[in-house]
């Protein structure tokens, strides 16, 4: 899932210093799961966006702003009071507001930072796991990313600010090396970690990245 | 005159010490300090960027070293170049008369008076080791020939402290494999605690280098004990050092002391004064040096 966070309403109205008349899009999948773009944070952000003298030309959540088709039927449907407002308010992620710009060709103002690929561990508690470097050793280091929980990304070991367990980074950080480590010995694979692993390959991760998958084109 | 790398592969006993570049360009105070220590260690390290605070750089102070007649132990972190620029700087290095070259991870930026800086740590330690390897026998990490290629006498760091043991202990044999020829270690104080480590590593036909840390005040080794990963200051120093009327005097007697109650278990000490190295003559004549 996408792990977002509302920007701080000052820099919003910032954003918006300029525009009367704002159209506001949730999104039903991850801004809803975040509580950046559910129905209760869209309805607040009208509200507040009323109350501060904008006029809201609508409220919504589409389902789902990274969808640049279901963007542009949207745009065709919605034709009317897109046109009538002079910026759309994206309380998505940063997918969702570009593919919506994209598809509307409308000026966006995203509601929310972007922050990372996250584990959902609990309601409204998200961890970020893995980096999305397109090079995965999940399978050597035990199901734990050194690219996602070493803020340093190494590869062959913890390195000499493990403290107690935590990260020279900060004390809120385990040691994700450490976590290789026991997790290692617990199922009797350390050896696995006795293995240098060689420079990670970045050539990868050149963004911006593109895939187009044969067996949904040919279908 | 020996080199470095011919003393540790003939068992001599290794003093090195260890000079931190200014923030800025008038380097007068290091130049003299390395001058002092000239004539009683074998090498002294330059440090890069220590704490991950942005200073002059370890290859030009190396460099300036190695006018004065010293050899210097250029400092080399991953923490700020790539894999290009990483083995650029150690060919540079090579360039000039630099062959002692210490690899090690860095501090992560966040810790340091950058903390906006972008973290690199395209390679880690134990690949940084490798590729110097590597450019010894003529190929680079892209597997290209190299026009000339550089001899080096790769040092790296290994925490005798750092709890626990066994991570750090498969990260030093990783070390060793890819081919670390010596290791410096975090600060020794628990002399005994040390041995249990140096039994653990006996069986390793490497070079230890023992950490020998000032304790400048007992406030510092407070410090060091809740802050600095791997560094234990036993309670009965931290009293000594607070009974103590003249504390560089201080200082210099227990960092005589653990050097001699050192000797038997390691191959040499690195002392790092943290800017009290006018007292390292005196610590070494003391430890018998």
């Amino acid at each position: 899932m996408i792990i977002t966070k509302q920007k701080k309403t000052e820099d919003i109205m910032k954003c918006l210093e300029k525009v009367e008349r704002v159209f506001i899009i949730g999104c039903t999948q991850c801004a809803t799961v975040c509580k950046t773009g559910g129905e209760d944070e869209v309805r607040k952000m009208k509200e507040f966006l009323e109350a501060s003298g904008k006029k809201v030309t609508a409220a919504e959540i589409w389902d789902t702003p990274c969808n640049l088709l279901e963007v542009k039927k949207r745009a065709r449907d919605r034709k009317d009071d897109l046109s009538g407002s002079q910026a759309l308010l994206l309380m998505s992620c940063g997918d969702g507001a570009h593919t919506v710009s994209l598809g509307t060709g409308m000026n966006v103002v995203p509601a929310n930072d972007t922050l990372f690929l996250g584990q959902s561990e609990r309601a409204g508690k998200f961890n970020e796991v893995c980096a999305l470097c397109g090079d995965c050793t999940l399978f050597i280091t035990g199901g734990y990313c050194p690219n996602a929980l070493c803020p340093k990304g190494l590869q062959n070991g913890p390195c000499g600010g493990v403290k107690d367990g935590k990260c020279e980074v900060s004390p809120d950080i385990d040691c994700g090396w450490l976590l290789i480590y026991n997790r290692l010995k617990d199922t009797g694979n350390l050896d696995k970690m006795k293995k240098v692993l060689p420079p990670k390959d970045y050539s990868k991760s050149v963004r911006p990245r593109k895939i187009a998958v044969d067996a949904v084109r040919k279908r | 005159m020996m080199t470095l790398k011919e003393k540790i592969k003939s068992r001599k006993f290794i003093v090195t010490a260890e000079i931190g570049p200014p923030k800025g360009i008038d380097v007068k105070s290091q130049l003299e300090e390395a001058e002092l220590l000239k004539s009683r260690v074998d090498a002294i390290n330059v440090t890069d960027s220590q704490s991950a605070v942005m200073r002059l750089g370890s290859l030009a102070v190396s460099r300036l070293l190695k006018e004065k007649g010293i050899e210097p132990v250029y400092q080399l972190t991953c923490r700020d170049r790539n894999r290009i620029a990483l083995q650029s700087d150690a060919l540079s290095a090579a360039v000039l008369g630099i062959e002692n070259i210490l690899v090690l991870t860095g501090d992560h930026p966040l810790r340091g008076d950058h903390p906006q800086a972008k973290p690199v740590f395209d390679l880690d330690s134990v690949q940084l080791i490798g590729a110097l390897r590597m450019m010894e026998a003529g190929r680079d990490l892209a597997d290209k020939e190299l026009k000339g290629s550089p001899r080096f006498c790769i040092g790296a760091v290994v925490n005798p402290g750092a709890d626990p043991i066994e991570p750090e202990l498969i990260k030093f044999e990783k070390k060793i494999n890819a081919g670390a020829e010596f290791f410096q270690t975090q600060g020794v104080y628990d002399v005994e605690a040390f041995a249990k480590f140096a039994e653990k590593v006996q069986h390793f036909d490497t070079c230890i280098i023992a950490g020998i840390i000032l304790i400048k005040s007992p406030e510092m080794a407070r410090f060091m004990n809740k802050n600095v990963a791997g560094i234990f200051v036993p309670d009965k120093l931290i009293e000594e050092i607070e009974s103590a009327a003249d504390r560089q005097q201080k200082a210099v007697e227990i960092a005589a002391r653990t050097i001699k109650e050192l000797k038997g278990l390691v191959q040499g000490v690195h002392i790092m004064s943290l800017g009290w190295n006018k007292l390292v003559p005196q610590i070494l004549d003391k430890a018998g040096l």
